[in-house]
């Protein structure tokens, strides 16, 4: 499998403050990959490196064979990675079926009003808000604006799809029906990076895990390798015997 | 297609009113009350273009309607062009001065981009009243053969009347196409959020160029016309920073955002001042009236009276473009 994203040694700071230190990590095709890591560890930076909304003072971004390091945002949807944000930022006085058709307009596809409309409904219908659509965005409740990122990012018609914590404030029965809708994006053929602090979900959806903390990557690789590695329970929970202490029954 | 909508059969039925009213009986005061009501709507509708479409206010938007003043009265008559090219060129020509403001004003956003839209109305009236060819601070006159090629001043003046019915028209139309246009729905967007605009794939930086530059143009003809129609130009009248404030006025009371809000917003707005300023009690009143307008439509119908009629009767949205 040839790798669909691939960051090389990307650093970012911010003044004295070191936000993202020479991570590397790649993304295969179909593949979903759980970003992980305590508040604060460069989770969102590194997506916005990733997407171009902060240059990387070091290293290289490359996405389906082109170097997309110096790319604004705007250009790096149209090679198709569109991503969802953490803080949601729905267009508030558009309607629902205008911000998703915002996406399918300036996305992959450069789509033309009349075809992205049809686009746009029919990501409405496939993300659940179908019956919304003549509402202005800022009527929604909050889990309704999360899949309004999720469908505006999907009318884009991306390769790669970034999920920043999609889950956050939803509450179990939301958080089913989008950890089904995330399997159900994979399963269409769209490669997915999600940060997420919700361990049942990185459990249950990643193929692959990759660890922040402090703005360096700590630990890569399967989900339940990653979740016993001691340096990674030390950067949760401080101490890392914890979990033998725990589960000791003597 | 913009035929289908019944919208642009009512901006030509607005605009056939307008032509045929003063015509009729050769009414020179009504198209004179006319023509300053047809300014104030394309002032305001090129202006909805940036505050109502692209949410940037601008303070300086006056500018693009003297330059294209001094351009058209330069053209004509220094070059002895005929008017309708040197309306034409003269709307070019600003339009491509608009393009490079913009490209250097619009990397501010809010208060600073504001800010900077008064700087460039001040430092191009300064330059103009600097600028030798254009007579510096004593300005232009139109010589009165200029009119000859019109068939006489009394015809050139219908004329030069029934070009700025066509430029306020174009403006109403203009302002629709953008509206239903994907180029409109990118300006939306920067409007209601410019950094998830921007992440969603709308170069919003040659955006705002652009529709920076297309809102010049129409005002810039309607300057050539105008000033050709008053015969003369000096850099107080040609760059006036109260028009400019009272475009937004207009606008806002009409409803930003809407075509027909801004024209309406312009129309009352001109009734209202041509009546406060000829009536000798409130003589030079209007500009506190203006300002207690303004807070009050900012206040208590931030959407205009567009607004509040789509508040009220929500189907309306869909007819009243």
């Amino acid at each position: 499998m040839s790798a669909l994203l691939e960051v090389r040694g990307v650093s970012k700071r911010f003044g004295g403050l070191v936000a993202v230190s020479d991570v590397s990590f790649s993304i295969a095709e179909g593949e979903i990959l759980g970003l992980i890591g305590p508040n604060g560890a460069g989770k969102t930076t590194l997506f916005n490196i990733v997407n171009g909304v902060y240059k990387a003072d070091q290293g290289s971004i490359t996405f389906a064979g082109k170097d997309i390091t110096r790319y604004s945002p705007d250009k790096v949807v149209h090679l198709g990675l569109a991503r969802t944000h953490q803080i949601v930022k729905p267009l508030n006085d558009l309607t629902v079926l205008d911000n998703v058709t915002v996406g399918a307009c300036f996305g992959r596809e450069y789509l033309d009003m009349a075809a992205a409309r049809k686009v746009a409904s029919e990501v409405l219908q496939q993300v659940g808000l179908g019956d919304r659509a003549d509402l202005v965005a800022r009527s929604l409740t909050i889990a309704g604006k999360k899949r309004l990122e999720v469908a505006r990012a999907l009318a884009a018609k991306p390769k790669l799809l970034l999920l920043d914590e999609v889950l956050a404030g939803l509450n179990p029965t939301e958080v089913a029906t989008m950890i089904e809708l995330v399997r159900k994006i994979r399963d269409s053929g769209i490669s997915v990076l999600m940060i997420e602090h919700l361990m049942q979900a990185i459990m249950s959806l990643s193929n692959r895990v990759v660890v922040l903390n402090l703005g360096r990557k700590l630990a890569e690789g399967l989900p339940d390798e990653v979740v016993h590695n001691s340096d990674v329970v030390e950067a949760y929970l401080g101490f890392p015997d914890i979990v033998d202490k725990l589960t000791r029954t003597d | 297609m913009i035929l289908r909508r019944p919208f642009f059969w009512i901006i030509l039925l607005i605009a056939a009113g307008f032509i045929y009213a003063p015509l009729h009986g050769n009414n020179v005061s009504l198209r004179e009350d006319l023509i300053l009501i047809a300014i104030a709507i394309i002032l305001a509708s090129n202006l909805n273009l940036m505050i109502g479409y692209t949410g940037y206010v601008n303070f300086g938007h006056i500018v693009f309607y003297g330059l294209g003043g001094y351009v058209g009265l330069y053209l004509t008559t220094v070059r002895g062009w005929n008017l309708v090219l040197s309306a034409l060129v003269a709307g070019v020509v600003v339009s491509l001065c608009g393009f490079l403001f913009g490209l250097a004003i619009l990397r501010l956003r809010g208060a600073y981009f504001a800010l900077a839209t008064i700087g460039i109305l001040q430092a191009v009236q300064a330059f103009v009243s600097n600028f030798d060819p254009w007579g510096r601070s004593t300005g232009m006159y139109l010589s009165f053969a200029s009119y000859q090629p019109l068939g006489g001043a009394r015809r050139a003046l219908w004329i030069t009347y029934f070009l700025i019915i066509a430029v306020m028209a174009l403006s109403m139309i203009l302002s629709l196409a953008i509206k239903n246009s994907k180029f409109g729905l990118g300006l939306f967007a920067i409007r209601e959020d410019e950094d998830a605009a921007v992440v969603l794939g709308v170069n919003a930086t040659l955006y705002k160029a652009i529709i920076y530059s297309v809102s010049a143009f129409l005002p810039a003809v309607a300057g050539a016309l105008m000033f050709f129609k008053n015969g003369m130009i000096d850099p107080s009248i040609a760059f006036e920073y109260m028009l400019s404030l009272e475009g937004i006025v207009m606008l806002m009371l009409g409803g930003q955002g809407s075509v027909i809000g801004a024209a309406l917003g312009g129309t009352l707005y001109e009734k209202l001042r041509s009546y406060l300023l000829t009536s000798p009690v409130l003589s030079n009143f209007h500009l506190v009236i203006a300002g207690g307008l303004l807070l009050m439509v900012v206040l208590f119908a931030p959407g205009g009276l567009i607004g509040w009629l789509y508040r009220w009767v929500p189907r309306s949205r869909k007819v009243i473009e």
